[in-house]
């Protein structure tokens, strides 16, 4: 107990003193980790909503597919990514392996799914609502999907949230595709199992407390930047 | 909008590549845990302006990592894998730097009795008639393959272990970690037992025999295997290594005293 107690002092010492190491890890998970973010919900929302609307012979086995994808464990994602990108992979040219943009790599493959699937959940709902108006209009189905993605955006927020949550607190992926390199390809994650293998727990926890700290700071903020949303149906 | 992101990211970790001269290094979780690299490195960016990013990883992966083109050099202690690995013409040579020793760590109580063993081997000997709780790494790293060997000199196999035998399969401080949760027996680099923070119960119980003797080499990538490892680099780091700025830092560094490693590079 007392190393919890050790812990929230050092976190409390770090924030407060501004340590620049803490700072640049802290950067550098939201670096990577809202990259990914980005990326993600650009492919997993209209990806989503199209299998909410759309029927089509191997629909269902594409959702089962991507329900079980949720599951993925990120340490096979990692080595996968590690073996195509490095010299002796496939994109070794690249030289992409141990960089940031390899981690950020990785967690798109693994917050896709998750997203994806969220979405696909939260729209078959409001596509039953809209179904008969948006076919009635003649809507072609890239309008339809971008109707169902503009109105049905509080539930897309929560999916992208989700993803975040899964790719912030991640580190078996990230661990080896970044290869936990200091001013490089450091994060909070990795920086944690560094520390808890040195056996200073009070640093590794403090980290930890940084680590939850930032993701309930960045959701709040979102919520509240989406709650000054006046318009649309809510 | 896709291609955008991929463009800035890019363009990203190209700027940053473009500001000082960078090359990868990858080296074992005991010369990490020592907290030489820390001393190393900002004195090596003074010199030679060279910005060197280590992968922390155990000798096993470091070779693999090398093999595959992955890192520019390895800093590594396995003899016996290093000559593999030249003979492979993976590397170009390899140049011995430094070493420091292997101790054994084990429950204060010393219940095998270890502390009055006459040599390393002896001390092995006793943990496999008492049979206490023994932690390896069982990672494939340098220190396991020490233990290994060391466990073979005493005509033992771990394979025909019981139960009090326990590969954890991690680096050397989560090893250390596990060994102060069991109050285990464990074969630690001394660098890393000095510097690592949750000793628990334990203690250090057998050091001092020649036989723990561990040397820490330098090896190059083969530029002529992997075109686009910067062998120039990995030369001018060599250069360093082995100079008298390295041989000052290496034999000052002391933790609570105590000196940790002994340079011993031979000047070409």
């Amino acid at each position: 107990m007392n190393d919890i107690y050790d812990g929230l002092v050092s976190a409390f010492w770090l924030v407060v003193t501004l340590d620049a190491d803490l700072l640049e890890i802290s950067l550098r998970s939201l670096q990577v980790s809202l990259s990914a973010l980005v990326i993600a919900s650009a492919i997993a929302l209209p990806l989503g909503t199209f299998l909410a609307i759309r029927r089509f012979r191997y629909r269902r086995l594409t959702i089962s597919v991507l329900n079980a994808l949720m599951g993925l464990p990120p340490v096979v994602v990692g080595l996968i990514v590690y073996i195509l990108l490095s010299r002796s992979g496939p994109f070794g040219v690249l030289g992409l392996l141990f960089t940031p943009t390899a981690m950020i790599i990785a967690q798109v493959i693994i917050i896709t799914p998750l997203i994806a699937s969220i979405t696909h959940q939260a729209m078959r709902e409001l596509w039953a609502e809209y179904h008969d108006l948006l076919i009635s209009l003649n809507t072609s189905g890239w309008q339809r999907i971008k109707t169902l993605i503009w109105d049905g955006r509080r539930n897309l927020l929560t999916a992208s949230l989700a993803g975040f949550g899964r790719g912030i607190g991640e580190v078996g992926a990230i661990m080896i595709v970044g290869g936990n390199i200091d001013n490089a390809t450091r994060v909070l994650t990795t920086a944690i199992a560094l520390e808890t293998g040195k056996g200073d727990f009070a640093l590794a926890l403090a980290l930890g407390f940084v680590l939850i700290a930032l993701a309930i700071g960045i959701n709040i903020s979102i919520h509240w930047l989406s709650r000054t949303e006046r318009e649309g149906r809510w | 909008m896709i291609p955008r992101i991929l463009a800035v990211l890019a363009a990203l970790t190209l700027g940053m590549a473009a500001l000082a001269e960078e090359m990868k290094m990858a080296v074992t979780t005991s010369f990490e845990n020592s907290g030489l690299a820390d001393v190393l490195l900002p004195a090596i960016k003074e010199d030679l302006g060279l910005d060197v990013q280590l992968l922390v990883v155990g000798t096993g992966q470091a070779l693999r990592l090398g093999q595959a083109g992955d890192v520019d050099a390895i800093l590594v202690h396995s003899r016996a894998a290093e000559e593999a690995f030249l003979v492979e013409g993976y590397g170009t040579h390899r140049r011995e730097i430094m070493y420091n020793d292997f101790v054994l760590i084990g429950p204060a109580a010393d219940p095998a009795g270890i502390a009055e063993a006459g040599s390393a081997i002896d001390a092995l000997r006793r943990i496999g008639t008492a049979e206490p709780a023994f932690v390896s790494r069982g990672d494939d790293s340098g220190t396991h393959k020490k233990e290994r060997a060391l466990w073979a000199e005493a005509g033992l196999s771990p394979d025909t272990f019981g139960a009090w035998y326990r590969e954890v399969g991690a680096g050397m401080g989560a090893s250390l970690n596990t060994a102060a949760g069991l109050d285990a027996y464990i074969l630690a680099d001394r660098a890393s037992w000095l510097n690592f923070g949750n000793k628990g119960g334990l203690a250090l119980l057998y050091a001092g025999d020649p036989a723990l003797f561990n040397q820490y080499a330098f090896l190059a990538v083969n530029p002529e295997r992997h075109p686009h490892v910067r062998n120039d680099l990995a030369v001018q780091l060599e250069n360093w290594l082995t100079g008298p700025r390295a041989a000052e830092l290496i034999n000052g560094y002391t933790i609570n005293g105590e000196t940790l490693f002994i340079f011993n590079a031979k000047s070409q």
